[in-house]
């Protein structure tokens, strides 16, 4: 036991670079892990340059090729209004990609942050876990409204409609999802602080933000990288349930979950319009799983080692 | 004022055409065994003087009833008077100031006890109680009493004389409530008074026999039914919850259920299933208008309080007469019809369009979208397209922001309607709000549609009845929404005309049907001349029954269940 | 443990007057308003009659002092009525808090609902939890086998697909097409006879499947990587160096501190039953609590939304103290005092 220990201890008396070469070659042997980095990479790529090559604009109504099968010119179909479905998921990826994922390191930072300090600093430990109480209490819609009419205003006229509403719905998922986080990272902080290697690293005197830096952080990671995971598709889910109660992006601005919730009553009709966006919802929120499944072992040093 | 005797209302005229309902099938009371029905929107209580919402008062219907109800014409039927009074029969006083409602004799409440005019003196009364919180109290205005004669007479007397004296006691939302049971639960007692609520004694087909608020309401047959062999259902239920489409299906294709209400969903899913086979899609047209306000006052934010005000100076380009008709002329209200209504739509022009009498055909040249017009119209107006494709006159830029309530077909009209502007070189940006903010009255949220901080909304809005006069009071200049009046008022689009105010004034006091009408369809044609607002669609109610249920008369101008205790199941 | 316990409680009460007070807040300054969804006909003289009706006029200090009292005084006071069948005090004039929607206490409407919501939610969630954990403890112990690609697969998308997606999906195929299964709740049913109980089990069917699905797919994912975390750790070597079987070290050592954190994760979503499943409950009309809260909020239903979250907050207070103290009797690492 004191080996590892001791590993750990002293692995910032090695270089940096060959740490991170070591997790590198590490995430490399995990199959899933590229894979994944492979799908994701496609999505984005997709995504962004997409629009360049199906350059049919996404909120251009066709209303005589509406409800359309897929076709050559239009390779997913089109809607009820006559949109090309392809170009939607496009740019509805592009949104809900940015969503997801900002939504999730933001509802990340918090949780970690505020479930290592009240993990670690007992004082602190009784007020921020009775914050978290609170946030959990909070009704979230009540909350959205007030927050919408308080701030939508200001946010559009200084960063116009979309990338206002853009920071707005980040900010309201970030703030309303990092409860659950906090307190798993919270529990696992509690154990670790009275194990030996913490003990060991206080008495030689480390300082307290190196321990957590050093010694807790990494301990804790395989938590907070599953609510990475499951906070991406999450966030891309809240943020499709935003816009169905019409606090969300303006109504002609695809997301893929509004493109799901639009679609869901064409299922029978025109079931292209729910399989493409669910199975780029899918794709990514298993892509970034098997990412963060490849990540954890890349870089626990346990499984590195071997 | 001189020809009183000879007038005539609209809805009574119909009346008198008695409607021959019966269905056919004379089956015995309770032969058919149970009656199921679904509102997406759940009953939250069954007395509708407490809410107004529709789907409570449709679900009280079956039990309460009214003096007289409107059929499917928009004509009066007595229910629980003998006769529809008029100035014909004497059942209204020459100077218009009274009416006199004679009550069908030998009518029971459900407990057995007899319905006498005390009731509906004793409802008048609860209505009118100021701090009940009554949501029919404004058809009650202008009443001055409420008295029994005897018995089976009522005397309702006004302070004023009133060309439509059919708001107290005609229709589903103002029903007759039982005195004995309702006794202790005037004003500020009103809401405390659970089992009453929940459970109305009433006269109708049906009773409740349990009521689980905003989920589900079942009833039983009324034993005490003054029709022998009606209804023909011995029990029925009315489920509440879900969501349009998952109540259009419970019909249409798994037939749990055999009527649903307000089917409002894409035409394509209504038909694909329809095609099943199992049931059938209803529809019927009341007065609703789907509608564009226009804003004619000024929407900067930088005005503070005056933003959206008449003080604030006028909007910077929509009070420009080419632009309002541009706007009207590119867009092609047939696509919108098709795309979002189906069956449940009519392009129209006009924002009176029924009853017949007072639809106008003035303005009917909008039907057909000319976008040849709208563009020539702009140029001629100075509006030149700048290099973006949006035309700009001396700075000012066609931009618009586009509000409106949140609700699928909303949406998909917005986003038809915003391309079809940006085709005569208008930008806008869209946005919806959560009905409740939308319609409810908060002062501190700018997003009201009273507010109106946008330079165009969208919503429906529609009359009770058949008489339009309130309605077309609507655009009067003191009734305009503003600070110094807590922003009340039916004038979303701020328009004002002294001309049209005397128009509202004469229609006030003039009686002959012919004048009232051709008053309406002025006010109307001055209303669309202006474009203070640009009508889209002219909206009626959707709804869908099983093909084994028969005798369902689909009726936008009463409660939908009207009829409920003519309807049979076919075996 | 004792002591600890006894102390969170006392701070469970000032905690939870701070959380009521912030909800009223929010509560009141949301824009939504009750007379937003009456028709249009009825004019806004009368819309402000009703709200005046409703208190709404009062100040906000007054609304809140009058919500608590209700809330803390009257309404314990009914139920101790009830239990004891006798009057205590004035029990008519005792004002309840009242629903606007419905006009009826709001305390009435939660227990109407609440079968519905603990057969449909709680029943999912239970069947979420028995089906989570064997495989997030299969997938970590073979990690990466072909059991472990596939508990992951279907997790995932378990999780990634909105129930909303995936409750009309199973309508389509099971009611619609099969016509198995009912795609609406009758919450007037009642489980006398076998047969009911068949029609009960039939009901709950599809709302179960869809949300145990996502229940599951979450709690497998924790399972399987705190599984998979304790399974690399010294004292698994230890123990399999001391010659014990598979099966104990597994299901013993490394079960039991790899529920940990898991059960961190069961317990918070304990409340959550309470709280419904808002969008399955609408999907297949089984109108529970969750129903309740979203009409409550979409009426500017107050009294009914400031009393639904409130006992959700106590739930949500009371089961992070179970977490917290069952925490500390899995891990005798974890030293509280």
């Amino acid at each position: 036991m004191t080996d590892t220990n001791m590993n750990i201890v002293s692995e910032p008396l090695h270089e940096h670079r060959s740490l991170w070469g070591d997790v590198w070659r590490q995430f490399r042997t995990h199959k899933g892990a590229v894979v994944g980095v492979a799908v994701f990479t496609f999505i984005v790529l997709v995504v962004v340059l997409g629009p360049f090559i199906h350059t049919i604009d996404p909120t251009f109504l066709d209303i005589r090729n509406k409800n359309l099968a897929p076709t050559l010119a239009h390779p997913m179909g089109t809607d009820n209004l006559g949109r090309d479905m392809l170009a939607q998921v496009m740019a509805g990826g592009q949104v809900s990609m940015l969503v997801g994922v900002t939504a999730m390191l933001l509802s990340l930072v918090l949780g970690a942050f505020i479930g290592v300090i009240a993990g670690y600093f007992k004082i602190l430990d009784g007020v921020l876990m009775r914050l978290t109480d609170l946030f959990l209490a909070l009704p979230i819609l009540p909350l959205l409204l007030v927050i919408i009419m308080l701030f939508r205003d200001s946010l559009r006229s200084v960063f116009g409609p979309e990338t206002g509403i853009f920071i707005l719905i980040v900010f309201v998922i970030g703030i309303t999802s990092w409860m659950q986080t906090a307190r798993i990272v919270r529990g696992e902080v509690l154990a670790l602080k009275e194990q030996e290697f913490i003990i060991a690293a206080r008495s030689i005197g480390t300082r307290r933000h190196r321990i957590i830096s050093r010694h807790i952080l990494p301990n804790v990671l395989s938590p907070i990288l599953v609510s990475a995971t499951l906070g991406i598709a999450n966030a891309i889910i809240t943020e499709s349930a935003l816009s169905f109660l019409g606090l969300g992006f303006p109504s002609d601005f695809p997301t893929w979950g509004r493109l799901l919730f639009d679609g869901k009553d064409f299922m029978q009709l025109t079931p292209a319009r729910v399989i493409w966006p669910g199975l780029a919802i899918s794709l990514t929120v298993l892509s970034v799983n098997y990412i963060g499944d490849g990540l954890r072992d890349a870089l626990d040093p346990r499984i590195r080692g071997r | 004022m001189k020809k009183l005797t000879t007038l005539m209302m609209a809805g009574v005229a119909a009346s008198l055409m008695v409607s021959a309902a019966n269905a056919g099938s004379h089956s015995k009371r309770g032969a058919d065994g149970q009656l199921n029905i679904i509102y997406w929107q759940a009953a939250s209580i069954l007395n509708p003087y407490l809410s107004g919402g529709t789907k409570d008062t449709h679900a009280s219907s079956m039990i309460l009833e009214p003096l007289a109800k409107y059929d499917e014409k928009g004509g009066m039927v007595a229910s629980l008077a003998e006769e529809i009074p008029t100035p014909e029969n004497g059942g209204v006083s020459a100077d218009l100031t009274s009416i006199t409602w004679k009550l069908k004799k030998g009518v029971t409440w459900s407990d057995g006890s007899p319905f006498t005019a005390a009731d509906v003196v004793f409802s008048a009364e609860y209505c009118m109680d100021p701090t009940g919180g009554c949501n029919s109290i404004s058809n009650f205005n202008d009443v001055k009493s409420v008295e029994a004669v005897d018995d089976h007479t009522v005397k309702i007397t006004f302070k004023v004389a009133k060309p439509f004296p059919y708001g107290p006691f005609v229709g589903a939302t103002v029903p007759i409530i039982q005195k004995a049971q309702f006794k202790d639960c005037m004003g500020a007692k009103a809401p405390t008074c659970t089992t009453q609520n929940f459970g109305p004694i009433g006269t109708g087909p049906f009773v409740v026999t349990e009521f689980k608020s905003n989920d589900v309401v079942v009833y039983a047959a009324n034993d005490k039914y003054r029709e022998a062999d009606k209804p023909a259902f011995a029990t029925a239920i009315i489920k509440g919850g879900g969501e349009a489409a998952a109540a259009a299906r419970s019909v249409l294709e798994t037939g749990e259920f055999d009527y649903a209400w307000n089917l409002q969903v894409e035409p394509e899913i209504l038909a694909q299933m329809a095609a099943k086979g199992k049931g059938t899609i209803v529809t019927s047209f009341g007065t609703s208008v789907e509608r564009l306000m226009v804003q004619s006052t000024n929407v900067d934010p930088a005005l503070g309080d005056k933003r959206g005000t008449v003080e604030g100076g006028p909007h910077p380009f929509l009070t420009d007469p080419a632009v309002r008709e541009a706007l009207s002329f590119a867009i092609d209200r047939q696509i919108l019809v098709d795309a979002g209504y189906g069956k449940a739509g009519q392009v129209t022009c006009n924002v009176l369009p029924a009853p017949a009498v007072y639809a106008s055909t003035a303005n009917d040249d909008c039907k057909k979208q000319d976008v040849a017009r709208a563009n020539k119209v702009l140029d001629d107006a100075g509006w030149a397209k700048g290099s973006d494709g949006i035309r700009a006159k001396d700075g000012v830029r066609l931009s618009i922001l586009f509000q409106t309530s949140t609700n699928g077909v909303r949406q998909g009209t917005q986003a038809l309607i915003k391309q079809m502007w940006k085709a005569i070189g208008v930008e806008t940006e869209l946005r919806n709000i959560s009905a409740s903010v939308f319609f409810g009255g908060d002062q501190s949220s700018p997003d009201t549609f009273q507010k109106f901080f946008a330079d165009i909304e969208m919503y429906t809005n529609n009359f009770d009845g058949t008489d339009p006069e309130k309605y077309m009071g609507s655009w009067t200049c003191n009734n305009i929404p503003a600070p110094s009046n807590q922003w009340i008022g039916n004038n979303m689009p701020r328009y004002c005309n002294p001309e049209y105010d005397a128009l509202v004034a004469e229609m006030g006091k003039t009686a002959s049907i012919e004048k009232r009408a051709a008053l309406a369809k002025k006010m109307n044609d001055m209303l669309m001349q202006a474009r203070a607002m640009i009508p889209l669609i002219h909206r009626g109610d959707v709804s869908a029954h099983a093909n084994t249920i028969k005798g369902v008369r689909m009726n936008s101008w009463d409660s939908q269940l009207w009829n409920v205790a003519d309807w049979t199941r076919a075996k | 443990m004792l002591n600890y316990t006894i102390r969170r409680l006392l701070f469970a009460i000032p905690t939870l007057l701070v959380i009521s007070f912030i909800i009223f807040v929010i509560l009141d300054l949301a824009p939504n308003d009750p007379t937003g969804s009456l028709p249009l006909t009825i004019p806004a003289e009368v819309r402000a009659q009703i709200r005046e009706a409703l208190g709404l006029g009062q100040p906000f200090h007054i609304r809140y002092v009058k919500w608590l009292e209700q809330f803390f005084i009257n309404e314990p006071l009914n139920i101790m009525e009830h239990w004891w069948g006798a009057p205590i005090g004035d029990s008519d004039s005792r004002l309840r808090v009242t629903s606007w929607m419905s006009r009826s206490p709001v305390v009435d409407l939660i227990v109407e609902r609440m079968p519905q919501t603990l057969w449909v939610v709680g029943l999912s969630y239970l069947v979420g939890i028995l089906i989570a954990l064997p495989i997030g403890v299969i997938s970590a112990y073979k990690q990466y086998s072909w059991f472990d690609q596939i508990g992951t697969f279907v997790s995932m998308v378990g999780f990634s697909v909105p129930t909303f997606f995936t409750g009309l999906l199973l309508i389509v195929v099971f009611s619609v097409n099969l016509g198995w299964l009912p795609s609406i709740y009758d919450t007037t049913l009642k489980v006398t006879d076998f047969s009911s109980f068949m029609a009960q089990l039939r009901q709950l069917a599809m709302p179960v499947m869809v949300l145990a699905l996502f229940n599951a797919a979450q709690l497998s994912r924790f399972m399987r990587a705190s599984m998979l975390d304790n399974l690399n750790q010294d004292y698994v070597r230890t123990a399999r160096a001391k010659g014990m079987s598979e099966k104990v070290v597994l299901l013993v050592h490394v079960l039991r501190n790899s529920l940990i954190p898991v059960v961190t994760v069961i317990a918070l979503g304990v409340p959550q039953i309470f709280g419904g499943a808002i969008i399955t409950e609408q999907i297949f009309k089984v109108n529970g609590l969750g129903q309740l809260l979203i009409l409550g909020i979409e009426n500017a239903d107050i009294p009914l939304v400031q009393t639904l979250t409130f006992i959700f907050a106590i739930l949500i207070v009371f089961f992070n103290l179970i977490a917290d103290v069952v925490y500390g009797m899995l891990d005798p690492r974890i030293r509280y005092d």
